[in-house]
């Protein structure tokens, strides 16, 4: 198979138009649904981790309710495996909007014993007890991610609204329809509800809003030089999380991430892309899914994501 | 600049639907690498010697251990004329609230059939309710052409009988179009096939890209079902009160005349704004915040509309619903009604005619409406609500019917939509015009 997209970039500031284009009509969709939750629940949260995706939520948000600050707060689970330029700009954003952050530490979970460290050094899979404690701890009942459909097989059956259970787990079997563009919120005490404003975006339709809205981004999403070393045929980086092992040399190599994570098994790939419209010809061009090329997580079985959303993750 | 198209995928179990969605992704090449390369692998461990498109969709575990499709799904594919969202609903009678789901947002749907089998009972009943829900425009997909020899006359018979169907169902004969296709060989898939010289059309991807999509008719009355009112009491706007919403219907223009529901309050439009600046106009679809000249009581859950052509209030309505819950609806029952922005009590009081799908009539007055069933209800609410009949504005005639105790979604209710005319169903109130063009 030949390996480009078909697809053409949205030339910015195309959107005024009565017949509305794809993404004038993703971003309306994507408001009415924070207005929805806004309404209708106590004590809504966006998980934010810096990473594009979640950067483009909260622009969203801040959109939805102009001139009124955003009317809940952020949430970051904090693997301790981060790359400095994500909290820096974490940092940056909360503090140019006023908003409320919550931090839930991984680490901090660690050093009281009620998680204990993966033999592979991995902490993306111990994030779900720190989120769903901290979910409880605040009371939060809708939870706002920056998931699509687009990523991967079990998010592509999952609803805009997504229930989950007193142990936060999504039950695809007793999912509820979801019609029209009318949100069923409902749920009991204890349970809470996922709520994924992005579920119809691409990653195409991410890249050409950022570059339409001018949306600011940690700096690794762009071309920069990096020393890394290969393992499982990802570029990984050193880091808090440890470095090559022997036998694994260390390169130094223009490269850039398309997805922020857990740095033990978020691999950059090799680019040269340090525009956002270099990023959007290298997304065209690309032969590999976002997920598959970069997250050493989500290959480790056929139904790795979904075993993760039924313990409770995203 | 691209455009959105919105369509659902119906059919039978065997039908080939789900090697029909991934041919499209696998076609306009929105299937990667990783992806290509995983679905080759599991169809290796199933002793296949050719991947299995249709294991780039099922995505439950479940689902490819047994083979079906449980849920609705998902995918997206673009080329450069248009993007599209395409929902995958499951062909099992059990899970026909799938097909519901998927298909109230639709702005076309294509339906599949096996040119083996041809017709069946559950395709005619499929089309009905995509007819019920107002689904513009229908696609007849003739799957296995291949199977059947690319035999013409075997098309021609399914097409027929297909159309026929449609246009009792109230269908423009115009809006309604067959294709011979083989989604293991892609034959008029995205391109037209030499195996079918006898057939003149398009292929169907070709038919997805230049569809129109129909666009609200620019009369549609405004409605604005006001989800949130903005009021950021800071020094920069310390008095601002703006009414936020997606527009469900129509147009508005700065100094229109509008009248505020259920209280009948009346005022003029002052401003349109957006984050991106204020709007002289705004149409159907778009997410905007509206500020009027008086200072009105207005909140969450009430309805702006054109003054000149708005709704009336009513604490009773007619309506067919679609049953999505294991539990049945009784006259007497008590549940919860979501339209628009607003959530009432409402009462049954009524349960008027089940559509009988076996036999494409009506029942009535039957004791009860189950899983999966059709019926024409009447309900009393708590508060007063300005429902729009669905078929003149679908966003402001619908809504869902949710159980009290656990919150879950009983069923999809559409306001003054009688049943399809079915030739010569004794429905005394089916009326016929199920699709809204």
């Amino acid at each position: 198979m030949t390996a480009e997209h078909t697809v053409e970039p949205v030339a910015p500031g195309s959107g005024q138009d009565a017949a509305i284009d794809n993404l004038a009509a993703l971003e309306s969709e994507a408001i009415h649904i924070f207005r929805e939750v806004a309404g209708e629940f106590d004590r809504p949260v966006i998980l934010f981790s810096g990473g594009k995706d979640s950067t483009v939520l909260l622009h969203l948000a801040i959109k939805a309710f102009w001139p009124a600050p955003v009317p809940f707060p952020l949430l970051h689970v904090d693997t301790g495996h981060n790359f400095d330029e994500v909290i820096e700009f974490r940092d940056r954003v909360v503090e140019k909007y006023g908003l409320r952050l919550v931090v839930a530490k991984v680490q901090d979970w660690i050093d009281d014993g009620r998680l204990t460290e993966r033999p592979d050094g991995t902490r993306n899979p111990l994030q779900t007890t720190p989120l769903l404690e901290t979910i409880g701890e605040h009371g939060f009942d809708a939870v706002f991610g920056g998931g699509r459909r687009d990523e991967e097989r079990a998010r592509a059956k999952e609803r805009i609204f997504s229930l989950r259970n007193a142990f936060g787990q999504w039950e695809p079997r007793r999912q509820r329809a979801e019609l029209w563009n009318l949100y069923n919120g409902r749920h009991r005490p204890g349970e809470h509800v996922r709520v994924f404003p992005l579920s119809n975006w691409t990653e195409f339709d991410v890249w050409n809003y950022i570059a339409r809205e001018k949306v600011d981004l940690p700096s690794i999403y762009f071309a920069h030089q990096r020393e890394v070393y290969l393992r499982d045929g990802m570029w990984l980086t050193e880091g808090p999380w440890g470095g090559p092992r022997d036998g694994e040399d260390v390169h130094t190599k223009t490269v850039r991430y398309r997805t922020v994570g857990d740095g033990s098994c978020t691999g950059a790939v090799e680019s040269t892309a340090a525009t956002i419209e270099e990023v959007i010809a290298e997304v065209q061009a690309s032969r590999l899914t976002e997920r598959g090329a970069t997250r050493a997580d989500d290959r480790m079985s056929e139904a790795a994501m979904e075993d993760r959303k039924r313990e409770g993750y995203f | 600049m691209s455009s959105l198209l919105r369509l659902a995928t119906a059919g039978s179990v065997d039908d080939g639907k789900s090697t029909l969605v991934g041919r499209l992704l696998y076609d306009t090449k929105s299937v990667l690498a990783d992806q290509l390369d995983a679905v080759t692998r599991a169809s290796v461990d199933r002793g296949l010697d050719t991947p299995d498109l249709s294991l780039l969709v099922d995505g439950l575990r479940s689902e490819r251990e047994q083979g079906i499709t449980i849920d609705v799904a998902y995918r997206y594919f673009a080329t450069p004329q248009r993007s599209f969202v395409l929902a995958d609903t499951p062909g099992h009678v059990q899970y026909t609230r799938n097909t519901v789901t998927g298909a109230s947002t639709a702005q076309l749907a294509v339906l599949l059939v096996d040119a083996r089998n041809g017709v069946l009972e559950q395709t005619r009943r499929h089309a009905a309710v995509l007819a019920m829900l107002g689904v513009p425009r229908l696609v007849l997909a003739v799957n296995k052409i291949d199977l059947v020899d690319y035999d013409e006359s075997t098309f021609e018979v399914i097409a027929k009988e297909f159309t026929d169907h449609a246009v009792s169902l109230g269908y423009p004969m115009g809006e309604v179009l067959s294709i011979p296709i083989s989604a293991l060989q892609g034959d008029n898939v995205v391109t037209r096939s030499e195996n079918t010289p006898w057939y003149t059309g398009p292929a169907l991807l070709e038919h997805l890209e230049t569809v129109p999509v129909a666009p609200d008719p620019h009369d549609a009355p405004f409605r604005l079902p006001v989800q949130y009112v903005i009021r950021p009491r800071t020094a920069e706007y310390p008095d601002y009160r703006g009414y936020a919403g997606q527009i469900a219907s129509g147009t508005v223009r700065t100094g229109d005349e509008v009248v505020v529901l259920p209280q009948g309050l009346r005022s003029t439009v002052a401003g349109i704004d957006t984050a991106d600046g204020p709007l002289g106009e705004a149409g159907s679809g778009n997410s905007v915040t509206v500020l009027l000249d008086d200072d009105l009581d207005i909140a969450r859950g009430d309805l702006i509309a054109s003054a000149g052509s708005a709704p009336e209030p009513a604490d009773e309505l007619s309506a067919t619903v679609c049953w999505l819950a294991g539990s049945a609806l009784r006259a007497g029952s008590r549940v919860l009604l979501k339209h628009g922005a607003k959530t009432v009590q409402a009462f049954v009081e009524e349960i008027v005619a089940r559509f009988d799908e076996q036999q494409l009539r009506a029942v009535h007055a039957p004791e009860s409406l189950e899983l999966n069933h059709i019926g024409q209800v009447r309900l009393r609410t708590s508060e007063p609500l300005p429902a729009d009949d669905y078929r003149t504005s679908p966003r402001t005639g619908s809504f869902l019917i949710i159980d009290p105790k656990d919150g879950d979604t009983l069923a999809a209710g559409l306001v003054g939509v009688g049943f399809p005319a079915l030739g010569d169903a004794p429905a005394a109130s089916a009326d016929g015009q199920g699709a809204t063009g």
